[in-house]
C-alpha cells in the first residue's frame, strides 16, 4: 500500500474505534437512564415496576394535598379521573403547584402502591399541560366510555 | 393602522426575499450580470421592511394596542414599558418575528461589510440568505401572524406577559441567543455559494471566519445569559438541566465550536476544507432544529408552552428541504474541493481534528438523548424521558480528553512536532496542574471518593488550560528588548481569552457541583439555620406592592462566627393580571461564593414557611468564564488581517470579475 494511503486506512480506523466506543458508552449510559412514564390507571393496574425510578403525572386531585405539622412532608393523590395514586414528597412544591393542576413526579413506587416522589415538577406556563399528562386523561376518558359501552 | 403597516412590510420583505433568492442565482445561470447585481439592494430594502415590521409590532405593544391578538394576550397596561417592549419577542410569533429581523440584519451587515468579496461569491451568499428568509417569512405570514387582529371585538386588557419572563432576563437573553443562531447561516451561505462555485481556500476561510466567531460569541453569551437567569429566577439554584431546549442551544454551540477550529486550520494549512463546510452546513442545520424543537412543542421542556401543531409541521418541512438541499449539494460538490497539505501524527491539524471529532461525538450524543422521547414515541416503546445522568456521564467524560488537549493544541506546532519536545515544554505545566489538583482535593478530603477524583481532574484541567495558554503568550510577547504584549495578535488574545474562560467555567462547574450544600428547611420568622458555618435568620416578612404585582419580601440577616455577612431579601410575588405566584430568590454573589435563600410556600395551619438555604461556592465562575469566552469572540474578530486587502492575486479575480459584471450590465 502507499503510504498515504495507509495513513488514510489507519486514521479512518481510529475514528471508527473511537466513534464505536463513544456510542457503546453512550447507549449503556442510556440504558441506566431512561425514564419511562406511567399513569395512574397503569400504576394501580400493576404495570409499573417496584422500585425502579420512573415518572408518574395526572392531575392533583382536589382535597387530597395532606402537610405533615412539623416537616416537609407532604402526601398527595394522583389522578387521571379513573384511578388515583398517593405520591409522598419531602420537599418544596413549585409555584405553580395546585390542585387541580397537571403535573409530573419522578420517583419510585413502594410495595404498598404509595409513589414516593424524589422530584416534583410543574410547568411554567398555567395553561400548559405536559403533553403525556393530557394523554393519560384521555386515554383514561376513552377506557371508561368503552366500559360503559360494553355495560349496556 | 400601526399593525397593518407591519404586516403589510412583512410582504413585501417577503417579495423582496424571493428577489434576493431568484435573481442572483438566475443571474449567475444565465449570465445576466444586470440581474446578479439585484442582489445587493434587494438585501437592504428586505431589511428595511422586516425592521419597519418589527418596530410597528414593538409600537402596538408600547402603546397597548390589545385589538391585535398577540398583543392582548402577551402584555397589559400595568407592564412595566420595559418589559412591555421586550414582550415583543415574548412569544411564539413574535420571537419568530425577532428571528426574521436578526436574520435580516446579518444580510443587512454582509450586504454591507463584503466590498472585498468577488461580487458573484456576495451575490451567491445573499442569495442563499433571501432563501432562508423566504422560508421563516411566510412561516410567520401563513402560519403565525403576530399582526392578527381580535376584530371587531377585542378586549380592554389585555392577559399578561408570562411573569417568569418578566425580567430583565427577557431584554437580553433571547437577543443574544437568536443573534448567535440565525448568525450562523452566513457562515452557512458562504458554505453554499463555496460548493456552488467549487472553490474553497484560504481566503474564503479569512471570509467566513470573522462572522463564525461575531455568532459564536453571540450564541455563548446568549447560553450564559440563560443559564444565568435560569439560575435566579427559577428559583431553586440549578443553572443547567439538560432541558431539551437549553440542548437545542448547546448542540449549535459545540457544532460551532468545531466550526471555528476546523476554518482555522483551513485557513492556516488549507486542509479539512469540505469537513469545514460541512460544519458549517450542520451548525446551521442545527439552529434550525432548536428553532423547530422550541416551536413545536413536540418535547416535555420547561420552555414548552401550549402549541399549534401546523406550525411544527411547516418547520419540520422547512428543515428538511434546507438540511436536504444542502447535504446534496454537498454530496455532488464536496469530491472537487482537493487537500494537497500533508501534515504529520503530531501535528496541530491532529488535535483540530480530535477536538473535532470529540465535539461532533458530544454533539451526536445529546441529539440522540434529546430526541429520544421522540424515537421511543414513533416506535411505541412507551413514553420515555432521559435523565440529566445520561448526559452528565456522556458529556463529561467526552469534555475531559477535549479540555486537555486545549492545553496541548497552541504548544504543538503545524504540519509536524516532535514528541520529545512537546514532553519538554509541558513538563512543568503538567507538575504545577497536578499539584494544584492535589491541593484543592487536601482542602475538602472529607468528601467521597468519587467527588475527590472529580475535583482533582477539574482544577487539573483548568490550571493546565491556563499555564500553558499563558506560556504560549509568554513565547509569542518575547523578543529581544523584553516582553511586548502589543506584539500578540488580536485572535491569539481571543484565542487565550476563550480558552482561559472554559478554565474558569470548568472550576465552576466542578466545585459547585461538588461543595454546594442544599437545604430545604422549614422556618419561622426569629428561627436560624446553619450552613457551611452561615447563620441564616428568618428576621422579617412584609409586604409590598409594585405597579403589576404584590407580594412578600422576607428579611434573612446572614452572619459568619457572630461577624454580620449580609441580608438577603428573597420574594415570593403574585401577579395581578394572571393571579399567578413567582419566586424570586435572595442571593447574595462573591467571588468565591453565592448565598441563595429562596421561599418556597407558606405552610398551612402554621407561620412557618418553606425555605430554600442555598451555600454555592464559585457558582458565579461559571458567568465569568461565559463572559471571558465571549470576550474571545470579540477580540478575535477585530484581528487585522480580516481588514486587509484581499492577496494581489485574489484581488486581481475579483477586479476581473467586477469589472466584468460592471461593464456587462451598463
Amino acid at each position: 500500500m502507499k503510504p498515504l494511503r495507509k495513513r488514510r486506512l489507519t486514521f479512518v480506523l481510529a475514528i471508527i474505534l473511537g466513534l464505536g466506543a463513544a456510542i457503546g458508552l453512550g447507549l449503556f449510559a442510556m440504558k441506566q437512564n431512561i425514564n419511562l412514564f406511567y399513569s395512574p390507571m397503569e400504576i394501580v393496574a400493576g404495570d409499573a415496576p417496584v422500585g425502579v425510578l420512573i415518572r408518574l403525572g395526572g392531575l392533583v386531585s382536589k382535597g387530597s394535598v395532606q402537610r405533615d405539622a412539623d416537616s416537609l412532608q407532604v402526601k398527595f393523590q394522583l389522578t387521571d379521573n379513573a384511578e388515583t395514586v398517593w405520591v409522598s414528597y419531602d420537599g418544596i412544591l413549585p409555584d405553580l403547584f395546585r390542585e387541580g393542576q397537571g403535573i409530573v413526579t419522578m420517583g419510585k413506587l413502594q410495595e404498598n402502591g404509595v409513589f414516593v416522589a424524589s422530584e416534583v415538577l410543574a410547568k411554567h406556563d398555567e395553561t400548559y399541560m405536559s403533553p403525556e399528562v393530557a394523554d393519560a386523561i384521555k386515554k383514561a376518558e376513552a377506557e371508561a366510555k368503552a366500559r360503559k359501552s360494553t355495560q349496556e | 393602522m400601526i399593525p397593518e403597516i407591519g404586516n403589510l412590510a412583512l410582504t413585501f420583505a417577503l417579495a423582496l426575499a424571493v428577489v434576493q433568492f431568484v435573481a442572483p442565482l438566475a443571474g449567475i445561470a444565465s449570465h445576466r450580470w444586470r440581474l446578479v447585481l439585484v442582489a445587493k439592494p434587494a438585501a437592504i430594502l428586505q431589511f428595511i421592511f422586516v425592521s419597519v415590521a418589527f418596530v410597528c409590532l414593538a409600537w402596538s405593544f408600547y402603546v397597548n394596542d390589545f385589538s391585535v391578538s398577540y398583543v392582548a394576550s402577551h402584555s397589559n397596561r400595568f407592564l412595566p414599558t420595559e418589559y412591555r417592549i421586550a414582550a415583543t419577542w415574548g412569544g411564539h410569533e413574535g420571537s419568530l418575528l425577532l428571528w426574521v429581523f436578526i436574520l435580516s440584519s446579518w444580510t443587512f451587515a454582509v450586504a454591507m461589510l463584503s466590498k472585498s468579496l468577488p461580487a458573484l461569491t456576495r451575490a451567491r451568499v445573499l442569495a442563499v440568505l433571501g432563501g432562508v428568509a423566504i422560508g421563516f417569512i411566510s412561516f410567520i405570514l401563513f402560519t403565525s401572524n403576530p399582526f392578527d387582529r381580535l376584530l371587531p371585538v377585542f378586549p380592554i386588557e389585555g392577559s399578561d406577559l408570562n411573569p417568569l419572563l418578566q425580567d430583565p432576563g427577557l431584554v437580553f437573553h433571547p437577543p443574544l441567543l437568536y443573534m448567535g443562531y440565525v448568525g450562523f447561516s452566513v457562515a452557512f451561505a458562504f458554505s453554499l455559494a463555496a460548493l456552488l462555485e467549487g472553490r474553497i481556500d484560504t481566503l474564503w476561510a479569512r471570509w467566513v471566519r470573522p462572522w463564525t466567531q461575531a455568532a459564536w460569541m453571540f450564541l455563548t453569551l446568549g447560553i450564559a445569559a440563560g443559564s444565568w437567569w435560569a439560575y435566579y429566577e427559577l428559583g431553586w439554584g440549578g443553572w443547567w438541566f439538560w432541558d431539551p431546549v437549553e440542548n437545542a442551544s448547546f448542540m449549535p454551540w459545540l457544532v460551532s465550536t468545531a466550526l471555528l477550529h476546523s476554518l482555522a486550520a483551513t485557513e492556516k494549512r488549507g486542509v479539512f476544507k469540505a469537513w469545514t463546510t460541512l460544519l458549517a452546513i450542520a451548525a446551521f442545520s442545527f439552529s434550525l432544529l432548536g428553532t423547530f424543537l422550541v416551536r413545536s412543542g413536540v418535547l416535555t421542556s420547561v420552555h414548552a408552552f401550549a402549541n399549534d401543531p401546523v406550525r411544527g409541521t411547516y418547520i419540520l418541512i422547512f428543515l428538511g428541504v434546507v438540511v436536504g438541499a444542502s447535504l446534496t449539494l454537498f454530496a455532488v460538490r464536496a469530491s472537487t474541493v482537493s487537500v494537497t497539505s500533508w501534515f504529520g501524527w503530531l501535528s496541530r491539524e491532529v488535535l483540530f481534528l480530535i477536538n473535532n471529532l470529540i465535539l461532533a461525538v458530544a454533539t451526536l450524543m445529546i441529539l440522540i438523548g434529546t430526541l429520544q422521547p421522540i424515537i421511543a414515541e414513533l416506535f411505541d416503546l412507551g413514553k420515555v424521558s432521559v435523565g440529566p445522568p445520561y448526559f452528565n456521564l456522556i458529556f463529561n467524560s467526552l469534555m475531559a480528553p477535549l479540555i486537555f488537549l486545549i492545553g496541548l493544541g497552541p504548544m504543538v506546532n503545524w504540519r509536524q512536532f516532535s514528541l520529545s519536545e512537546l514532553v519538554k515544554r509541558c513538563k512543568n505545566a503538567f507538575i504545577v496542574s497536578v499539584v494544584a489538583g492535589l491541593t484543592v482535593v487536601y482542602a475538602e478530603f472529607s468528601r467521597s471518593s468519587l467527588d475527590l477524583f472529580q475535583i482533582f481532574l477539574g482544577i487539573f484541567l483548568a490550571v493546565w488550560v491556563c499555564v500553558l495558554n499563558l506560556a504560549d503568550w509568554l513565547k509569542r510577547a518575547k523578543r529581544k528588548k523584553g516582553i511586548q504584549p502589543g506584539k500578540v495578535s488580536a485572535s491569539h488574545y481571543g484565542m487565550y481569552s476563550a480558552h482561559i474562560g472554559l478554565a474558569i467555567v470548568v472550576v465552576g462547574v466542578v466545585l459547585s457541583s461538588h461543595l454546594s450544600v442544599e437545604k430545604n428547611v422549614r422556618m419561622g420568622i426569629g428561627n436560624v439555620q446553619v450552613v457551611e458555618g452561615y447563620e441564616f435568620k428568618f428576621e422579617a416578612l412584609d409586604d409590598f406592592v409594585a405597579s403589576n404585582h404584590d407580594g412578600l419580601r422576607g428579611r434573612f440577616a446572614v452572619s459568619k462566627n457572630g461577624e454580620p455577612v449580609t441580608f438577603l431579601y428573597p420574594e415570593k410575588r403574585q401577579y395581578h393580571a394572571s393571579g399567578q405566584w413567582m419566586t424570586e430568590a435572595g442571593i447574595d454573589s462573591s467571588f468565591t461564593r453565592d448565598l441563595y435563600i429562596a421561599l418556597g410556600e407558606k405552610l398551612p395551619h402554621s407561620e412557618d414557611w418553606a425555605v430554600r438555604v442555598y451555600v454555592k461556592p464559585f457558582v458565579s465562575w461559571l458567568w465569568m468564564g461565559g463572559l471571558l469566552m465571549g470576550l474571545g469572540g470579540v477580540l478575535a474578530m477585530t484581528d487585522k488581517r480580516y481588514r486587509n486587502k484581499a492577496k494581489q492575486k485574489d484581488a486581481a479575480v475579483k477586479e476581473n470579475q467586477d469589472t466584468a459584471i460592471a461593464e456587462a450590465a451598463s
